[in-house]
């Protein structure tokens, strides 16, 4: 290479970037040594190498010495002049600094919180590396009421089908009993009950749990077991238990095959304690494993890469066809693949089409009041930065006058917005660290805090040079461009359309303020409506026991005679289901004189003698089974909603043929009718049921506790004998009332966090008017002045100064009652048990916020009202 | 006020432009602290070295001669200046007090110089 220059030369890009930043004195002496530096790698090394090297030097002169934006000395003095004026003034306005920031800081926890959540919403099942080409296997027919269901309980031996039949699709596949199990695990004297996933030996691998011990395969032996860290700890503390044994239900021994750390809270499968095989709740008949009459698993695939999920469904269903039985011929089952990332937000269906989820909605619908109340405090912060800095039109007159540069002046006052939005944001980091876990619990959410995060801080950063950049133009624009003399004359006029965006804006956050008001009483309210339903039973002082030992059907007659002997209880049940679930679907029943078109399913659970005293079932008419009556085993009791549904006007005595298809039909005689017991959803109709007579197959425990003696006393002495006869269960009795309570959560959950955004919506909507009133009062010293000079009275000018506010939020009402009342009326139609929209609820939210602004307002006119008149006359 | 004591890596490139003597501008400083240290270095990090030492009065520059494979551009030679000098010695003399407070070195110390 005689003239290496003429093939070789360093990267232009890389050399406009170095001149662009660089200082021009420097540019010779710089661009000389990066060049000897790039032609004596290129020689050494490679071309590539050069060039890279090159980026890399002229990235490394990014150096304040180096930078032609920079002048050191003297912006240095400028900028560490314009934090001390910046600082001083947030001194000299103690009151409006606070709340300024902590408005804006308020707003901002509350984004960060939304944001958390929704991102947490977002991620659901991410934990799982298969997330891409994990799906679910769903049937889709008819409901056998001219609707199409979707459904997630499907046989095993259409799995074991599907498995075999497509291995190039479908690379594992695994089974997972649908019904949630809280079996009973114990070492030694540790008894828990504990929710678990009972599934096949391939699926933690599938779902790949992260292992601190053992590994995923540890599910080979059919008895083994796999605990969560903290099931684990609680049983065996800090040593590895792999290899040791738990008892199931105190019954079987599992071998520990590992444990894995706690899957996080937005896991579908988050809720279990331990993941065990699914053989075992099949009494380990390898038989169970094939059949096509029982409906009692979930089917989980992991798909090869891209395959086509709908063309798979096709050939499932094709596949399937030729195992249907005439009831599923006759529904039209197909089947789809619901993939992973769907799960969480796209599981709602309306006649099999996939609908916009409850879960979505709120997504959106938490998003948007995010969204809005961050906008609301930055616009209140703009507001009340720039309705302060025209107070100081005179600094800059001053300040131009002394030959201050109209640019200093615009540094300036970013300067003080950058300063305003960064406290408020190192204030709200102090907030949201502060709120978490108050927060997490609201939500029932297990969100983390987002120190760690390189997006939060990205947006953090990005947030506050955008808030201050937007809060710092306005006076950085206009403040800068005044004529210094005028300036200082005092002739500045702000015309009256620079008040009219500030009016729009305290319309528009009295408005959401309002319909949050309303919108938060009507929550609670159809809160209280669910609750205030006839239950149908009383909860209240009954304890509830799950099965939790084999021996438990054996025992179970003793252990009632025993516990009413102590007098501690009034009545015991048993059932196979609990009263607060409505487990137990079945169809196949017939009567004289049913509707020939009558398809529908009941909801049949089977009680014992003494579960209608236990729970506190009320009669409409006839009466509870007797035990001293043989016949009563082919005797039923209805409900109020089945004998409306079955149309019958004098139902006892009315003979009910059952044939479920799996046994031969039997015939019952109606003998009692019940109230409706709510014991699904409290929102819901209650469903049609009937009840069976059964004393063998009941194994959940209802003890109605004697009233006359004190709770702690019965239950102690229940628990004892409870232990003596059952010592290998626990005994983890509930009250049946906080079980009933638990079907509230959701919505308690939706009225708290609504109370939440509803009390900051107002504070920041006051926040907002405080400024823009005392903006006002300002403008108009001098004429209050005037005015009382004249003799007006401090009520007069009280109220010319408060009416205009008022005016505005009366507008707001009207906006906000009908914007309200249609959404409001839109979401309480999704419940059958609905709440009123009465009017009080209006007019306590409009009188509400009227009275909250005129106090907000009257602090401000009544200060500007006493003044003394003198001295805003005599100030020039 | 501005600060005159010595960092650790202005000492080094302190004593690098003794070393380099005329040949002393901040590409061959660069080339010269990689070599002797092993240690990578940006020629930024070195210029910007070299200007601080330039404004805490250790350096006098002046631009020298232009060569081809700089695309006839001068370069800025640097030299230490009597402060400078001064500054070295006062740092070594201060380490060489600290080692002979050092008793397991002391008298080793001692044997080589």
């Amino acid at each position: 290479m005689k003239n290496p220059r003429n093939h070789i030369t360093p990267p232009r890009l890389a050399e406009k970037l170095l001149l662009w930043f660089l200082k021009d004195e420097l540019a010779e002496e710089v661009l000389g040594d990066l060049d000897e530096k790039f032609y004596s790698t290129a020689e050494t090394h490679s071309l590539r190498k050069a060039r890279r090297n090159y980026w890399y030097q002229v990235i490394h002169y990014l150096r304040p010495f180096a930078f032609r934006f920079f002048k050191i000395k003297n912006s240095n003095t400028m900028i560490n002049h314009n934090f001390k004026v910046s600082y001083r003034q947030m001194l000299k306005n103690k009151g409006y600094s606070f709340i300024n920031v902590g408005g804006l800081a308020m707003g901002m926890v509350v984004a960060m919180l939304i944001g958390l959540w929704v991102v947490d919403e977002l991620n659901f099942n991410k934990y799982h590396k298969n997330y891409d080409r994990i799906a679910q296997i769903l049937r889709v027919e008819s409901n056998g009421q001219g609707g199409i269901a979707v459904n997630n309980a499907l046989a095993t031996g259409m799995g074991n089908l599907v498995r075999e039949s497509f291995p190039d699709q479908i690379e594992e596949l695994f089974m997972v009993r649908s019904r949630k199990q809280a079996p009973v695990i114990t070492n030694g004297d540790k008894k828990f009950r504990e929710v678990g996933v009972f599934l096949e030996e391939n699926g933690p691998g599938v779902l790949t749990l992260d292992m601190i011990y053992g590994s995923t395969e540890g599910l080979k032996e059919t008895r083994s077991v796999l605990l969560s860290q903290t099931l684990s700890k609680k049983l065996f503390g800090e040593e590895n238990p792999v290899g040791k044994t738990v008892k199931l239900n105190a019954d079987i021994d599992l071998l520990v095959g590992g444990v894995y750390k706690d899957l996080p809270k937005n896991s579908k499968f988050s809720d279990a304690a331990f993941f065990s095989r699914l053989l075992l709740l099949f009494r380990e008949n390898e038989e169970s494993m094939n059949v096509w009459n029982n409906y009692n698993i979930d089917i989980y695939v992991k798909l090869a890469n891209n395959v086509n999920h709908v063309q798979l469904a096709e050939l499932i269903t094709e596949k399937i066809k030729g195992h249907y039985d005439d009831w599923a011929r006759e529904s039209g089952q197909t089947f789809i693949l619901h993939p992973m990332k769907d799960w969480h937000l796209n599981s709602e269906w309306k006649d099999g089409m996939s609908v916009t989820s409850q879960e979505k909605k709120f997504v959106r619908l938490y998003g948007v009041i995010g969204v809005f109340v961050l906008l609301l405090a930055c616009i209140n912060f703009m507001n009340l930065s720039t309705a302060r800095s025209e107070k100081r039109a005179k600094e800059v007159g001053i300040r131009k006058t002394l030959g201050s540069l109209r640019k200093q002046l615009i540094t300036q006052f970013y300067m003080e917005s950058f300063l305003y939005t960064l406290s408020a944001f190192g204030l709200s980091l102090i907030l949201l660290w502060a709120l978490l876990p108050w927060f997490n619990e609201t939500s029932g959410k297990g969100i983390l805090a987002p120190w760690g995060m390189p997006e939060f801080w990205l947006a953090g950063t990005g947030f506050i040079l955008f808030t201050s950049f937007i809060s710092g133009s306005y006076p950085a624009a206009y403040l800068s461009s005044f004529k210094p003399l005028k300036a200082l004359k005092g002739g500045l006029k702000f015309g009256k359309s620079a008040s009219i965006p500030r009016k729009v804006l305290v319309v528009f956050q009295f408005t959401i303020s309002i319909a949050l008001i309303i919108g938060t009483i009507t929550v609670n309210n159809q809160i209280q409506a669910a609750k205030d339903r006839p239950i149908g039973y009383s909860p209240e002082g009954m304890i509830a026991i799950a099965p939790g030992s084999p021996r438990f059907g054996q025992q179970k007659e003793l252990l009632k005679q025993e516990i009413l002997k102590t007098g501690m209880a009034e009545a015991i049940g048993f059932s196979n289901y609990p009263v607060t679930s409505t487990l137990g679907w079945n169809h196949g029943f017939s009567w004289e004189g049913m509707d020939p078109g009558f398809d529908q399913s009941f909801n049949t659970i089977t009680i014992s003698n003494g579960y209608a005293d236990a729970v506190g079932m009320e009669f409409i008419t006839g009466r509870d089974f007797d035990p001293t009556r043989e016949t009563d085993k082919n005797a039923i009791i209805i409900n109020e909603s089945a004998m409306k549904a079955m149309q019958l006007e004098n139902p006892v005595g009315t003979v009910v043929r059952y044939d479920p298809g799996w046994r031969e039909a039997v015939n019952y005689t109606i003998i009692g009718v019940v109230k409706d017991m709510i014991k699904g959803d409290p929102f819901q109709r209650t469903d049609q049921s009937i009840m069976f007579l059964d004393q063998e197959y009941t194994s959940y425990m209802y003890i109605r506790l004697n009233p006359n003696v004190s709770t702690s006393e019965s239950i102690a002495t229940i628990g004892e004998v409870y232990r003596q006869i059952l010592p290998e269960a626990p005994f983890d009795f509930h009250f049946a009332d906080d079980q009933y309570n638990q079907k509230f959560e959701a919505e308690l959950r939706i009225a708290s966090l609504a109370r939440f955004f509803t009390l900051l919506a107002i504070l920041i909507s006051c926040l907002g008017l405080f400024g823009l009133s005392s903006f006002i009062a300002e403008q108009r010293t001098k004429e209050i002045g005037i005015r009382k000079v004249l003799g007006a009275s401090i009520l007069n000018l009280w109220k010319l100064l408060s009416k205009d506010f008022t005016l505005l939020v009366v507008i707001a009402c009207f906006i906000a009652i009908p914007l309200a009342y249609a959404v409001l009326d839109n979401w309480l139609n999704s419940y059958p048990v609905r709440t009123e929209l009465y009017w009080w609820v209006f007019a306590i939210a409009g009188f509400g916020a009227l009275l909250v602004s005129l106090l907000t307002v009257s602090i401000q006119s009544i200060k500007a009202a006493m003044a003394n008149p003198v001295r805003s006359l005599r100030s020039e | 006020m501005k600060e005159t004591k010595l960092g650790d890596f202005e000492e080094v490139i302190l004593l690098l432009v003794g070393i380099l003597d005329k040949e002393a501008y901040a590409f061959r400083i660069a080339e010269e602290f990689e070599s002797q240290t092993k240690r990578a270095v940006s020629i930024g990090a070195v210029h910007s070295t070299l200007n601080r030492l330039g404004e805490k009065g250790f350096l006098t520059s002046a631009m020298g001669g232009a060569t081809a494979e700089r695309g006839g551009r001068r370069k800025r030679i640097y030299q230490i200046t009597a402060a400078g000098q001064r500054a070295l010695e006062e740092s070594k003399d201060f380490k060489m007090s600290l080692w002979n407070q050092f008793p397991a070195f002391a008298g080793n110390l001692k044997f080589k110089f």
